[in-house]
């Protein structure tokens, strides 16, 4: 199947993109500072959506940017912020991601991949191409999913409520000593 | 006479008084409330006996109908004829006079209420029993007086070996019971009634003779008769049931609960004709009795013991009497049996009384003169029970042995037997007069009775010895008996031997011109004393037989073999648990690792399958 | 509009490969901030996962469940992040290998 050069550089830019994301995600999930690993995590989600967009999920694409990597990560912030680590606790999360911590959950996440990507060895397969547009997620979505949507607004009230409950203070007095 | 419902009212409403007062009663009050309500429940019999003997009807009394269950309706009723007039006399009669003496025995224990209560109890059982319409009544009464039984067996509870002894005769009759039981189940589900008269005459007209139903039946009816009888082989209860006070071995143990198997196959005689088998083994049980308890009966030393053993023999002589068909035979020993035997063991719980509770008879000695009431008393009742000419003992005793001499075939065995047994009676029981009565005093007595315990020794004493001019109106009750046409030798070795067994026992033990001491004491004297003493070692069989190993399962259950299991299952829960518990650390980072454990493993399979 | 004609089993891989770093982040790391990013990583990489069926079949479906991946996503990090200031006032630590109250 002969590709246009146009073609060629999109799908360039996803391996590019794929690879930006890998790249993020391990760097944020192996930084001491906190702060710093927000930042990569921040790079692997634009990354993954980009992929997005080039699989032809605009919408998802901007979700992706807007409340991941926007709302989400924007609260990670805020509790950073809150929590004011330091510099010893960069040091100890340093000395905590030294040596042997890494060999049974490299062992199994490894075993994982293998098998997943064993899973993964039959499914010849290509996207269609086509991208579907805001309009039809947004018709679907409160069509045959309007239940759907009523659950998740439910998730989310918990969730506020939880959060709410959970941040105030006086819990803490409130506790007996031990 | 319309208050036929009085005769075991009075006893029962008596006892319930006695219990309700919880022994704090005056004691004068609770005496005579207990001696009272039998007399007046006598007097009651008295006045049936006379209209009955008068017009000879068949009196039916239904007071309500018990329970209803589908084609079930026992009604609770009374059934009087003359067979039920005979042993409600015995009973409401010999029971007062037993009554009367007990307020004298018993004056000085401090549960004289209890002791009444359960006397009054087991009266209106008795007479419950005797009266009872249809079987299940019958079996009510056949219980209660189990129960009163039991109660007045361990009435001394402080002992733990009369509660030993009470609970022997309970459990022991209970097996005779559960054979009844059943018996009475198998009639009603092939007859549908359990109403005697109703029940006899389907049974007549259902089975024929010989038939294996009726045999079977019977069998299970003459267990329980065998156990409440204290007959072979279930007599090991009636010796230890001594243990009791006096009065009530006088009256339960002697003159009337024992005799209620009697009563049970008089009863339903109609039943036991149709089954030959079952009346030939009546026969040999009641002969073999008869002579094992005789034996034993010899060599025994508690005084009270003796009399078990001659009641037991005594009832054999019943059975032998009912098994040969003589069934008239049979209810008049009971009677007369009911009137020597309360005697002798109200005279003996006289010397018991008057001795400082003395029981052993080689203790005593020589009380012809110290105390003269009760030796004539024990003496006129020995001569009844060895069967002297002339005495009640004699006329029962006598019909009886020409009964057996005239059936054919075993008859002449049974004769036989039951002239040994009539021997071994003259032995033992003049044995018994002669070593207590004659001879050196022993042992002085503190007081002489007083004039309760006369007036009823007296007043046996003349039942004993004139009861067998008695006529008793059994004849509409029975199947005709044949006449006697005994030929004279037969009727002068009847009369002849009791009186050789009383000059034996003048040879042997007064006159000692027989003297058996060196031939006791050799090695092979002092097993068979041995022996005989221990009532053929019955109890020691049964304990090897039944006890031993009911009480290992016992002891075995004990250890909870079943809960063992599961407590197991919770010990090695709570194993797993202490194990298990171990893995929930706390921590958060090893959860998720066991997580992704799990996982990697659930894919492997998964991927496995798929390819 | 257009989108890329790409395969399928190359989307599906780097979506296990963001799932295996996630996880192995989870179980290294004894930060509890550190634990929910990577919880964020998972969650995403299943999304990925998602649209890209979506994208094969060309269905909104995919991109819905993403709707929804996301919905849950916000609501567990609100009350995680809720839980990270609950624990750093009694513990007075990140550390969840103290934080192990629940010991069996």
């Amino acid at each position: 199947m002969r590709k246009r050069g146009g073609a060629i550089m999109m799908e360039m830019l996803f391996y590019i993109a794929a690879a930006v994301a890998l790249l993020a995600t391990v760097l944020a999930l192996s930084r001491a500072n906190a702060a710093h690993a927000l930042i990569y995590l921040i790079v692997s989600l634009l990354a993954v959506a980009v992929v997005f967009f080039l699989m032809g999920a605009p919408f998802a694409a901007a979700l992706e940017i807007v409340i991941y990597a926007g709302a989400i990560m924007v609260l990670f912030v805020f509790v950073i912020m809150m929590l004011n680590v330091g510099r010893e606790g960069t040091a100890r999360e340093r000395e905590w991601l030294g040596g042997r911590n890494w060999i049974a959950p490299g062992i199994l996440s490894a075993l994982l991949l293998l098998e997943l990507m064993l899973a993964l060895r039959h499914a010849p397969a290509v996207t269609s191409g086509v991208a579907v547009t805001p309009k039809e997620v947004g018709l679907t979505l409160f069509g045959p999913y309007v239940l759907a949507v009523e659950i998740a607004s439910m998730l989310l009230l918990a969730g506020l409520v939880g959060a709410y409950h959970l941040g105030r203070r006086f819990i803490v007095r409130r506790e007996r000593r031990r | 006479m319309a208050g036929i419902w009085l005769i075991p009212f009075f006893p029962l409403a008596s006892a319930v008084l006695l219990l309700l007062s919880a022994g704090r009663m005056p004691r004068q009050l609770a005496a005579w409330l207990g001696a009272g309500s039998v007399g007046l429940s006598a007097i009651c019999v008295a006045s049936l006996v006379n209209d009955f003997l008068a017009d000879g009807q068949v009196r039916e009394v239904t007071l309500w109908t018990w329970m209803t269950v589908a084609e079930f309706t026992p009604r609770f009723a009374f059934y009087i004829d003359g067979l039920t007039v005979v042993m409600m006399s015995v009973i409401t009669g010999v029971g007062f006079l037993i009554h009367l003496y007990s307020i004298e025995f018993m004056w000085d224990d401090e549960s004289i209420c209890r002791y009444f209560a359960y006397m009054n109890l087991f009266v209106g059982a008795m007479l419950l029993l005797v009266m009872a319409d249809n079987l299940l009544l019958l079996y009510l009464g056949w219980e209660g007086v189990g129960v009163c039984s039991y109660l007045l067996v361990g009435f001394w509870y402080r002992d733990p070996a009369n509660g030993k002894a009470a609970r022997k005769a309970f459990v022991v009759t209970r097996v005779g019971d559960t054979a009844m039981a059943l018996g009475l189940f198998l009639l009603f589900t092939e007859l549908g009634t359990l109403d005697i008269q109703p029940l006899l005459a389907a049974a007549n007209s259902t089975w024929q003779v010989g038939d294996t139903l009726p045999v079977l039946a019977t069998a299970l009816l003459l267990g329980g008769a065998v156990g409440k009888s204290a007959q072979l082989p279930l007599q090991v209860w009636l010796p230890d049931a001594m243990a009791g006070p006096t009065p009530v071995s006088a009256l339960i143990h002697a003159a009337t609960m024992v005799t209620a198997g009697v009563y049970l196959i008089a009863r339903t005689s109609g039943l036991f004709l149709l089954a030959p088998p079952t009346m030939e083994a009546v026969a040999w049980i009641g002969l073999l009795t008869l002579l094992l308890a005789a034996f034993a009966a010899l060599v025994q030393q508690d005084i009270k013991r003796i009399l078990a053993y001659s009641t037991i023999s005594q009832i054999g002589y019943m059975f032998l009497a009912l098994g040969v068909g003589a069934f008239a035979s049979g209810i008049f020993h009971l009677v007369t049996h009911a009137f020597f035997k309360a005697l002798l063991f109200l005279a003996a719980g006289a010397v018991i009384h008057c001795l400082h509770h003395e029981h052993n008879i080689f203790r005593m000695g020589g009380l012809r003169k110290r105390l003269p009431v009760v030796f004539w008393s024990f003496l006129i009742g020995s001569a009844a029970l060895a069967a002297l000419p002339f005495t009640s003992g004699f006329y029962s005793k006598d019909a009886i042995l020409l009964s057996a001499s005239e059936v054919g075939g075993i008859g002449l065995w049974l004769w036989a037997g039951g002239l040994l047994g009539a021997l071994l009676t003259g032995i033992y029981s003049f044995r018994l007069v002669f070593i207590v009565f004659f001879g050196q005093a022993h042992t002085e007595p503190d007081r002489q009775p007083g004039w309760k315990m006369s007036v009823a020794l007296v007043v046996l004493c003349a039942l004993a010895l004139a009861g067998g001019l008695l006529a008793l109106p059994l004849a509409d009750v029975f199947p005709a008996a044949r006449a006697h046409e005994a030929s004279h030798a037969i009727e002068y070795i009847s009369i002849g031997t009791p009186l050789l067994g009383l000059l034996l026992a003048y040879l042997m033990f007064l006159g000692r011109q027989i003297n058996f001491d060196r031939a006791a004491d050799s090695i092979a004297g002092r097993r068979v004393r041995g022996f005989l003493f221990s009532g053929w070692r019955f109890d020691q069989l049964y304990e090897v037989l039944w006890v031993r190993p009911y009480t290992t399962v016992a002891h075995w259950c004990r250890n909870e073999p079943v809960d063992r299991v599961y407590n197991a299952i919770v010990a090695s829960s709570q194993w797993a648990h202490h194990k298990l518990a171990a893995l929930q650390t706390g921590e958060l980072r090893w959860y998720a690792t066991s997580m992704v454990f799990g996982l990697v493993l659930l894919l492997a399979v998964m991927l496995r399958n798929a390819t | 509009m257009g989108g890329l004609q790409i395969p399928m089993e190359q989307v599906l891989a780097l979506a296990g490969l963001l799932f295996s770093c996630g996880l192995l982040g989870l179980m290294l790391r004894r930060n509890i901030i550190f634990m929910l990013m990577s919880l964020e990583v998972m969650l995403n990489a299943a999304a990925l996962a998602f649209v890209a069926a979506g994208a094969k079949w060309q269905q909104a479906d995919g991109q819905i469940i993403f709707l929804l991946i996301l919905s849950v996503a916000a609501a567990e990090v609100a009350v995680g992040l809720g839980l990270v200031l609950q624990i750093q006032r009694r513990f007075k630590t990140l550390d969840m290998d103290q934080a192990r109250r629940l010991r069996g």
